[in-house]
């Protein structure tokens, strides 16, 4: 492919067509007005994509909210690289507690401010994959379950990249992790069930769950702006790729995110109230192999002997674009 | 107003008085009465935009707290021994923070094995962990000191525990005087953060620190702490005022003017203590008590002055350090410093065993003949653990030591346990 559309998938629809698109259609980053509550001058390392995530979706809810919010963060590489003592990079009212409370931690926020009579302001609690799959995992279904008025995001690196890269319960089957190494005769991350926690965030009911990617920061902005339209538990799950952790060069952070959707490792949905309302379907429908290549965290799935395995990854991928329904009709 | 009610009841309204805002709730024994009963005020009205949030763990009961102070609302929730061992991670959190949370601790012991009873070994565990600690001896000073707590806390912007004994005081029925509302709204004027998440004003909470300050943080915590040692004794002087009691206060002597013997505790025991000096005072014994209400921070200063002209001191202790001994008795003597005076550490009531007068008696007999030394177990049986240490010399048996006990003290059959 050539550079030309890399360029364009880099910035998606949002840039290109900024200009051509209706005031209220363009993205929040287009406008000068925008609160750049993520500031510039934080310490993410070159090419991360929880940075870029994490920026595009706390504007875009600050935008839907008239910049009435708050966030609550769980520890990891989001809350250390931007708040070293006595620098911070938040330009909203922000809080740090732990790394499993977050969304209970968003819950007292919330409940205060309705104690208070604050309706206008609204709660956002994020956190990475370890922090929502694992340690977080019971105060975010306790906080889905009261279906408290907070939006929960989660930014899916699939591994537990501020400790060094360890798997957590969203590294994928096969990846190389620094405690799955690409060793023995099943080499990398167990081909286990994983847990995929959109799923279960349906299976609670709530208002509004979907999944994002950094490739499409315009669906990311849109799929943000309509949970803050409404109340209730909300759960978003944005794919941010980490050039660190991943093995992937550092410009390649939204190549990989945009290759994870076009070979249905990383299906593109929303869901209201337990049901799917809106899945993204696959124009170009790609290979897994041309998404695995790209990253280090998979070259021992590259070499020969491990076709068996790359098989049981491409399945996982069909099975998704069955489950979803992202086969373009006639296709 | 005068009202028979059980000591979790009467914490419930005192908390309720105070115009919590939010509450987090997760129920453990012997702690559960509180949530009830605060929940039933919430559910019926009774409490004006309180928000009563039914948590799943006590982890996310103390998260919710610390997300509800940190945007400015009184907040308040209450746990026990595993409980608080669950929300240690954010036990330490609510204080490195600032957070003005007043949480209730129905002291318990900690298993294994699991035992629900009375004792310190909780609250103990959580005695670095930056939050002021205050013990009361009855379920008049519970109400009372509740209500300070929350002056004591927004003052510092540091969280308080008030510790009552499990069972003891939680489920004791008693005679209380309820103050009135207008008395408590005279007391504690509402809740004006030091800090706050608010739109208008944005700030982080909880940034990362590194080695360049974090000594700094710590020591201003610290001072904190000591700050708490001058704020007690004066918010309990205004809540005298206002409410006609002496509730609060560092340390609370009893007869101790002239005594030779000074005996230490916490909590409820001292009412038993108290019996028992009383007795003794009849035949003549110069003995005295002396009741430790704030232990973190610890009154060093006070101790030193009310305890100068004993000659000995026992310290009835409802928790140990393994391995080590008493954990109070080890504070006093930090806080004696250079002082000769014998300290004897008794460690008594563990898992809600019955401190009673008679082995008081026997105690302090022991002591008056000096025949105590260094930490001593109250009502230790020690036959029992004589056979049970033989036993493991000469084989190594499953089954647990508890059930072995059981069967050795005769509560089950040895041939036939179950």
């Amino acid at each position: 492919m050539s550079n030309q559309q890399i360029k364009f998938y880099q910035t998606g629809t949002l840039t290109v067509g900024n200009r051509l698109l209706d005031k209220a259609q363009r993205s929040v980053q287009a406008t000068p007005d925008r609160s750049n509550s993520l500031d510039s001058g934080h310490r993410a390392c070159q090419g991360c994509g929880e940075a870029l995530g994490a920026r595009f979706a706390i504007d875009a809810a600050m935008r839907a909210t008239g910049n009435k919010l708050i966030a609550a963060n769980a520890t990891g590489c989001l809350e250390v690289f931007t708040t070293p003592y006595p620098e911070s990079a938040w330009r909203i009212p922000w809080i740090h507690s732990l790394f499993g409370n977050a969304p209970a931690v968003a819950t007292g926020v919330a409940a205060a401010l309705k104690a208070k009579g604050k309706t206008d302001v609204r709660v956002i609690a994020q956190g990475g994959d370890g922090g929502t799959t694992d340690i977080g995992f019971g105060c975010l279904s306790g906080m889905f379950d009261r279906n408290d008025d907070v939006l929960y995001i989660c930014y899916d690196n699939q591994a537990y990249m501020n400790t060094g890269v360890q798997r957590s319960s969203a590294t994928p089957p096969g990846a190389r992790t620094a405690t799955t190494m690409p060793v023995g005769p099943e080499p990398g991350n167990d081909m286990g069930t994983g847990k995929f926690l959109p799923v279960i965030a349906m299976a609670h009911g709530i208002p509004y769950v979907a999944t994002a990617s950094v490739h499409d920061l315009h669906d990311l902005e849109h799929k943000v702006t309509k949970a803050m339209g409404m109340r209730g538990s909300r759960y978003i799950q944005i794919l941010v790729p980490c050039p660190l952790g991943w093995g992937l060069a550092t410009h390649e952070t939204i190549k990989a995110a945009r290759l994870a959707v076009e070979c249905g490792l990383w299906p593109l949905f929303e869901a209201e109230n337990g049901q799917i309302t809106n899945a993204r379907k696959i124009r170009r429908g790609i290979p897994v192999t041309e998404y695995l290549k790209i990253q280090k965290r998979f070259a021992h799935l590259m070499k020969k002997g491990a076709e068996e395995r790359v098989g049981m990854i491409q399945a996982i991928a069909d099975e998704n674009i069955r489950k979803f329904g992202l086969t373009v009709h006639g296709a | 107003m005068l009202k028979q009610m059980d000591g979790s009841l009467a914490v419930a309204r005192a908390v309720a008085l105070c115009r919590p805002e939010v509450i987090g709730a997760y129920p453990i024994t012997p702690q559960t009465h509180i949530v009830e009963g605060i929940g039933e005020m919430v559910k019926a009205g009774e409490l004006e935009n309180c928000e009563f949030i039914n948590v799943e763990s006590e982890f996310a009961a103390l998260g919710v707290c610390i997300g509800a102070s940190a945007t400015g609302a009184r907040t308040y929730t209450a746990t026990a021994s595993q409980g608080l061992l669950y929300m240690a991670e954010a036990v330490y959190n609510a204080s490195g923070l600032g957070l003005p949370i007043v949480m209730t601790i129905g002291n318990r012991s900690i298993g294994a094995p699991i035992n629900i009873w009375n004792d310190h070994t909780d609250a103990m565990s959580m005695r670095d962990a930056g939050w002021i600690q205050l013990y009361v001896e009855t379920n008049q000073k519970a109400v009372d000191v509740h209500i300070q707590a929350f002056r004591l806390a927004e003052l510092l912007s540091c969280p308080v525990m008030v510790c009552m004994d499990g069972f003891i005081l939680t489920h004791a029925y008693e005679r209380i005087d309820v103050p009135e509302q207008e008395q408590v709204d005279r007391f504690l004027p509402s809740f004006e953060p030091v800090q706050a998440l608010d739109p208008d004003s944005p700030m982080s909470i909880g940034a990362m620190v590194g080695p360049e300050a974090f000594t700094e943080v710590r020591y201003l915590a610290h001072h904190k702490q000591l700050r708490a040692l001058e704020l007690i004794p004066a918010i309990n002087e205004e809540f005298k005022n206002i409410f006609g009691r002496d509730s609060g206060g560092l340390i609370k002597t009893y007869r101790a003017e002239d005594a030779e013997t000074i005996v230490v505790a916490m909590g409820s025991v001292i009412g038993t203590i108290k019996d028992v000096v009383d007795e003794l005072r009849e035949e003549g014994v110069k003995i005295g008590v002396l009741a430790i209400r704030s232990f973190r921070p610890f009154p060093a200063s006070c101790l030193r002055e009310a305890l100068r002209d004993a000659k000995r001191i026992i310290v009835i202790e409802k928790s140990f350090a393994l391995g080590m001994g008493g954990i109070v008795s080890t504070n006093l003597r930090t806080a004696l410093g250079n002082s000769t005076t014998p300290i004897c550490s008794v460690v008594a009531g563990l898992g809600g065993r019955a401190i009673t007068r008679r082995s008081l008696h026997n105690l302090f007999r022991k002591a008056r003949k000096d025949e105590l030394r260094g930490t001593y177990f109250l009502d230790l049986d020690c036959a029992v653990v004589k056979r049970e240490l033989a036993r493991e010399r000469e084989k190594r048996r499953s089954g647990s030591t508890a059930e072995n006990i059981l069967k050795d003290v005769g509560v089950v059959d040895a041939a036939n346990p179950f």
